[in-house]
């Protein structure tokens, strides 16, 4: 592979990561992995609306709450990261 | 195997609602969307009552629905944002009864993804252009416009994209004419994802956004950006912009921020208004949780608006703004009424409130006055320090209000919804039914409840006398052509006739002109303003002024049989002959030359109406003893001819020729019908070719053990069929179709239209020597549903083998228990505070229970009676248990007594789930079942989700854990658990046994097999699932065989081979199990999946049942959203054939109206197998007629024939 196509082929891949989020790539941490997952999965369970019922029966909560909850945890899902090694 | 999957009742749940002109008319509409299905709701201004014009099934997944007009515009249109990555503009074509996709336009990948747009939508008030945007990051504007011929056209979508944006929400400014502006509520996760100290996370700023759409420039940009507060949930529009005209403001422009425990008024370059929500001060609520607005409607009035904003708790807020100009004075807030929390709020322009509840039955309401001058407190942003902005950060003091009844509201109409469906059983209880019963445990909370469902439509009688004999037969009729009402109720007895006349009074006359003292046969207002009466030696023609012509039989004859209409009359006499008469133009009637001879005697006559602007109607219908049925022409040219004839399997009792609308058969015209009734219960009904007189296209169905009478009356303005056999069913149309479904009421003897001023459109009956005078208030509704309330949210339910009462187990998450809120009670009064005791008693059904914090728990054990429709007892449990999974259970250490054993939990934590102790409830029954008596309490060391009898003894998932418990004396005891291999990977849900093997369903990993070796005492998993599955419900079908359904919505059968299951059967000890390697690190072997469909709804219950008496078993399904749905096994190979290729042509034909792919919709998870979607097919009988013709050459049938299949399948599984 010559430089210029490894090059070409980098922006556009950073490009695909930059359109779609959540995509992973050969790089990502365990962190990031599970953010990504657990924000997917929070999104699925809005955009369901027979999950939201579920999950409001479940903790008897009203339909809007269960949303309102789940959107704020797409903030960080998952905790703080964790701290980066200094090396 | 091969299914074929139907609906028996659609999803009943609304997630969203709105309102708008989409007819075009001045009348009003509301289209709400049942998460796979929309519907169109028309309310009656006069009558407040809701009826609805079509509902369709969408084969995707609805998230958002929007409501928009173009400028100038009287026409509004529905956007809907779903899961197909398509934005669908949907135009309610009123001509066609049928929603019409105007535009499909593609932006991206479908399902519910995080970045793919379709969660939220938002449009221009002036219908100018339309954002919708997904959950993060990518929002898209539309323009919209129109075209010289005025048609609507959309642009290419402009992006208005921002990176690691979450959105919460997002609406449209109404800034008038200037350009385009949405507000989007949002947070960047950028910067606390990248800080390990948790800071940035915890100093997230959730952003109020402006983007304006340049509509010069044509491309979005951000033009302002402000923080909020961070609890922000909702945005609502709030008027602005003014009038060319008038330069009158309309409102302020901006939004209003709904956050938790607050509202915010909020515009660019404007200082803030906030208000706080005003609370209950209820005295077991827990002040430090906060509150959120869960649904928000704005209204506009001439001149003025108002907002209504519904907390989760119910109550309806009236938020005002008071304004100089563009210029906001002040921010007012007062309680306005409470009512059911809700998905969706709609104001109609007529006054009427229509609340979609996300759980239960759905409410019109009727505004009695808006509250304007009451003594309900108000708060003001005006009584607070900078208009409440003094301390953003802080909270505003609480604001309280006492609730009450509705004030401001009047109900004016409810709508039924089964929604959530939490478990269910299908069972024959009551007496003299042939077919069975759903029950159905609904609802959430206080408005919880039991409902038995039974296949008919609901009667209402209004009348009911006991009459001195026992008539054979009842007729109404009237006196002259053009009256409004009956006259006359004319009953035929044995040995005579009795004349009722309707007035005031409903009392005997005399001086009618009919004959008193021989039975009648026929009774026909004919003419203008002449009466007949056909009796066996002749026949009474009453002019208008008392005179009567009377024809009399010859001789030693009797007429046995009648068929009359306004024109004609046909009697048969006893010698098998047929004298025809016909009314001539001065109304005089005349016999007709000759008589026809049968040959074998009539049983049966009838002939249709005359058509409007004929003289006479050119067929007659003769069912003879031969069992055959003749079409007979009255055509002047060829009179009394025999047309055709159609042999029966047995003698006609009765025929009936009614002229009805049926869609899939002809759209614009009725279709001439022939119904045959036969001796043995069996009807027919076939199709009279109007212009050859062929009777082709004939279906039977069969109605009971008696031979059927026919009736033709009127139901809602339409012709329909009243069909009497030892159950009475209606033959109707409904939004063009034709429906066949029985009555619930008393089996019918005879039976006849009636109308009179209280009652226009009623019909009048005879059972037995009563007669009743009834209405049927609502076609269309195919299940008639009994209620029985219950305190919390049924979990589950199961019946007792012998007697007939149902044991069911209900709780409730963050309700404080009985005893728990008692003493709570105590502790405060003791303390010396005050408790409020009108907040407590609030009725619970109407306000809801005071929310508590999570791992509070309050639950009861009911018996209830389903025939008698009562609860017997109640047993409360306390210390903060709730009740999971219960099973009645033959110990066979107590002699097989049966003994009922509740699996309970204390402090229950759901996620992740944990418990103080769980128990095992053991429950004695006494008084035949009416009460329990406890035993004991066995600990466990997990929440006991599934509970079963197996073998006279006890089997309970425990957690993680199988095991198999005995009873004794103290306790149960522990006999076996499973070790062998690693124990089940999250909880037991399910259980299922069949000898002595155990079935198995995990909360997330699919279903296992498990043996039972008794001479080793020991559970042996043998068989597992190759893909995990979130069970939810399971039931067996045979011994290999088990159906499930998971949480994602989709129903599966799995087999496990039959060489396996010998051979595990066969090894006594299980050594040989045990000892197998693991495959794919889980049991030995797996089982295959046979068949797979998403059905859409989330399976709480599968049972195995035959739903017409004698017919095939099949697996009935309920869905938490109130979907009620059948897999009905298919016979034969050749009908797998024929109903897959119609499928296939139905997917080309019938695009789904959001534009999702059926096929890829049905294969959500896992791709369709070996299952038919019949709600797909059945569509087909609202194809246009060249589509239908065309599928059903490429199929080698004729439309009949298809339609006749069609019916069939779903006739011969469920008799609906």
């Amino acid at each position: 592979m010559s430089s210029e196509l490894r090059y070409t082929a980098n922006t556009q891949l950073e490009h695909l990561h930059a359109r779609y989020t959540g995509t992973g790539h050969a790089d990502l941490t365990k962190y990031d992995w599970l953010t990504h997952q657990h924000r997917d999965t929070l999104s699925s369970i809005v955009g369901h609306p027979t999950l939201t019922s579920y999950l409001a029966i479940a903790d008897g909560e009203s339909i809007g709450r269960v949303k309102f909850e789940m959107t704020e945890r797409m903030l960080q899902p998952c905790g703080p990261p964790p701290r980066k090694d200094e090396d | 195997m091969h299914l074929y999957n139907l609906t028996l009742q659609p999803p009943s749940a609304v997630t969203q609602a709105i309102v708008g002109n989409f007819s075009g008319v001045r009348q009003q509409e509301i289209i709400v969307s049942h998460g796979t299905r929309l519907e169109l709701l028309r309310p009656d201004v006069q009558t407040g009552k809701l009826s609805t014009v079509i509902a369709t099934d969408v084969f995707g997944s609805i998230r958002s629905l929007a409501a928009f007009r173009l400028t100038g515009g009287t026409k509004d249109y529905a956007i809907v944002g779903s899961d197909s990555g398509r934005i669908v503009i949907l135009d309610y074509d009123p001509r066609t009864s049928s929603f019409v996709k105007l535009h499909q336009e593609t932006f991206g990948k479908s399902g519910s993804r995080r970045i793919v747009p379709g969660q939220y939508l938002a449009t221009d008030p002036k219908g100018r252009s339309v954002m919708i945007s997904a959950m993060e990051k990518a929002k898209l504007v539309y323009i919209l416009n129109r075209d010289a011929a005025a048609n609507l056209t959309i642009s290419s979508p402009l992006e208005a994209h921002k990176n690691a944006a979450i959105i919460h929400h997002i609406v449209g400014l109404d800034v008038g004419f200037e350009n385009p502006l949405f507000a989007a509520l949002e947070v960047d996760y950028t910067e606390s994802d990248q800080d390990p100290t948790g800071e940035a996370f915890n100093n997230a700023e959730k952003m109020l956004t402006y983007y304006e759409l340049d509509l010069g420039l044509n491309h979005v940009v951000r033009k302002w950006s402000e923080p909020t507060d961070p609890r922000a949930n909702l945005l609502v529009q709030v008027p602005g912009g003014q009038l060319a005209s008038s330069e009158r403001f309309d409102g302020p422009s901006g939004v209003l921020v709904c956050c938790e425990d607050h509202i915010i008024y909020r515009h660019m370059g404007v200082p803030q208004h906030r208000i706080p929500i005003p609370r209950r001060r209820h005295p077991l609520e827990d002040p430090e949780r906060g509150i959120i607005i869960v649904a928000a409607v704005m209204h506009k009035m001439k001149g003025a608006f108002f907002f209504l904003l519904q907390s989760e708790d119910g109550d309806l807020y009236k938020v005002t703004i008071e304004h100089e100009d563009d210029e906001v004075k002040a921010l007012k807030i007062k309680y306005f009424d409470t009512v059911p929390v809700a998905s969706s709020l709609c104001i109609l322009k007529s006054g009427f409130l229509f609340v979609a509840s996300e759980f239960g039955n759905h409410y019109l309401y009727q505004f009695q006055k808006l509250g304007d001058d009451d003594n309900e407190p108000e708060f003001s942003s005006t009584s607070y320090p900078s208009f409440g902005m003094a301390e953003p950060s802080m909270p505003l003091p609480h604001a309280h209000f006492h609730p009450r009844a509705l004030d401001n509201l009047a109900l004016a109409d409810e709508m039924e919804s089964l929604d959530p469906i939490l478990d269910s059983k299908v069972m024959n209880i009551l007496p003299n039914s042939d077919t069975p019963q759903i029950f159905a445990a609904c609802g959430r909370g206080a408005r919880s409840s039991l409902r038995m469902l039974r296949h008919g439509l609901d009667v209402e009688e209004s009348v009911s006398s006991e009459l001195p004999g026992i008539p054979n037969a009842v007729w109404t009729t009237k006196r002259k052509e053009d009256d409004p009402f009956d006259s006359y109720i004319i009953l035929s007895f044995v040995n005579g006739t009795l004349v009722l006349s309707i007035g005031e009074t409903i009392e005997e006359v005399q001086d009618t002109g009919f004959l008193s003292s021989a039975p009648t046969l026929a009774v026909q207002q004919i003419g203008a303003d002449a009466l007949l009466q056909v009796h066996p030696q002749g026949i009474r023609h009453v002019l208008a002024d008392r005179r009567v012509n009377e024809w009399r039989v010859p001789q030693g004859k009797t007429i046995v049989s009648a068929a009359t209409n306004k024109r004609q009359v046909v009697v048969a006499l006893s010698s098998a002959e047929l004298v025809y008469f016909e009314l001539d133009l001065d109304g005089q009637l005349n016999e007709y030359q000759d008589r026809k001879a049968m040959g074998s005697t009539v049983l049966a006559l009838s002939v249709g109406e005359v058509p409007e602007g004929r003289q006479r109607t050119p067929y007659l219908a003769v069912g003879c003893e031969d069992q055959t049925v003749r079409i007979i022409s009255l055509d002047p040219e060829s009179t009394l001819e025999t047309i055709s004839l159609q042999a029966l399997t047995a003698p006609p009792s009765a025929i009936c020729i009614a002229d009805m609308l049926d869609a899939s058969i002809n759209k614009t015209q009725p279709t001439m019908f022939v119904n045959i009734g036969l001796q043995n219960g069996v009807l027919l009904r076939t199709v009279l070719d109007p212009i050859n007189g062929q009777l082709t296209d004939t279906r039977t169905r069969f109605l009971g053990t008696r031979p059927i009478r026919l009736v033709r009356v009127q139901i809602h303005g339409n012709p329909a069929i009243l069909a009497l056999s030892s159950r009475s069913w209606l033959n109707y149309t409904h939004q063009n179709l034709m429906h066949f479904t029985p009555l619930i009421f008393e089996n019918l003897d005879y039976a006849w239209s009636f109308s009179a001023e209280l009652s226009p459109e009623g019909l009048i009956g005879i059972a037995g020597s009563v007669l009743r005078i009834f209405q049927i208030p609502k076609l269309g509704t195919k299940l008639k549903q009994d209620t029985i309330p219950l305190s919390y949210t049924p979990r589950k339910f199961i019946s007792h083998p012998t007697n007939r009462y149902f044991y069911l187990i209900e709780g409730d998450h963050r309700v404080l228990g009985e005893d728990a809120a008692a003493k709570r009670l105590d502790e405060m009064r003791q303390r010396g505070k005050m408790v409020d005791d009108n907040m407590l008693d609030l009725p619970p059904e109407v306000f809801g229970r005071p929310k508590a914090p999570a791992g509070t728990w309050a639950s009861a054990i009911r018996i209830i009676d389903p025939v008698e429709a009562k609860t017997l007892s109640m047993i409360t449990l306390d210390s903060n248990e709730c009740a999971f999974s219960l099973a009645i259970v033959p110990f066979s250490a107590r002699g097989n007594e049966l003994h009922l054993v509740v699996g309970t939990a204390a402090d229950t934590f759901l996620a992740p789930r944990s418990c103080s102790s769980g128990f095992l409830r053991t429950y004695k029954f006494t008084e035949d079942g009416t009460g329990l008596e406890l035993l004991h309490k066995t600990e466990t060391d997990d929440v006991p989700l599934a509970l079963m009898a197996f073998q006279g003894r006890l089997v309970a998932g425990v957690g993680k854990a199988l095991r198999i418990y005995d009873i004794g004396k103290k306790k149960l005891l522990r006999k076996v658990e499973n070790k062998a291999r690693a124990t089940f990977s999250t909880a037991i849900v399910t259980l299922n046994t069949q000898g002595s093997r155990i079935i198995v369903g995990d909360m997330q990993e699919s279903i296992s097999f498990v043996a039972y070796k008794a001479p080793e005492n020991r559970l042996l998993v043998f068989a597992d699932d190759n893909q995990p599955r979130w069970i939810t419900a399971t039931t067996m079908v045979d011994y290999t065989t088990i159906a499930a359904g998971d949480r994602f919505g989709n129903i599966f059968v799995n087999r496990l081979d039959p060489k396996v299951s010998e051979q595990v059967d066969d090894d006594p000890t299980g050594a040989g199990i045990l000892h197998e390697k693991g495959l794919l690190m889980g049991a030995p072997h797996k089982t295959k999946m046979l068949a797979h469909f998403h059905i859409g709804d989330l399976v709480t219950s599968i049972n195995k049942v035959s739903l017409v008496a004698g017919g095939r078993e099949v697996l009935l399904y309920t869905g938490l959203h109130g979907t009620i749905g059948i897999l009905v096994p298919f016979v034969s190979k050749e009908d797998v054939d024929f109903i897959s290729t119609l499928e296939q042509h139905m997917r080309t034909e019938q695009g789904s109206l959001v534009g999702r792919d059926q096929l890829s919709w049905r294969g959500y998870y896992t791709p369709v197998k070996s299952v038919v979607d019949g709600d797909l097919c059945e569509t087909y009988a609202r194809l246009p007629g060249t589509k239908q013709s065309a599928i059903a050459g490429e199929l080698d049938r004729t439309v009949g024939e298809v339609l006749k299949k069609l019916e069939q399948l779903r006739v011969t599984a469920s008799g609906f």
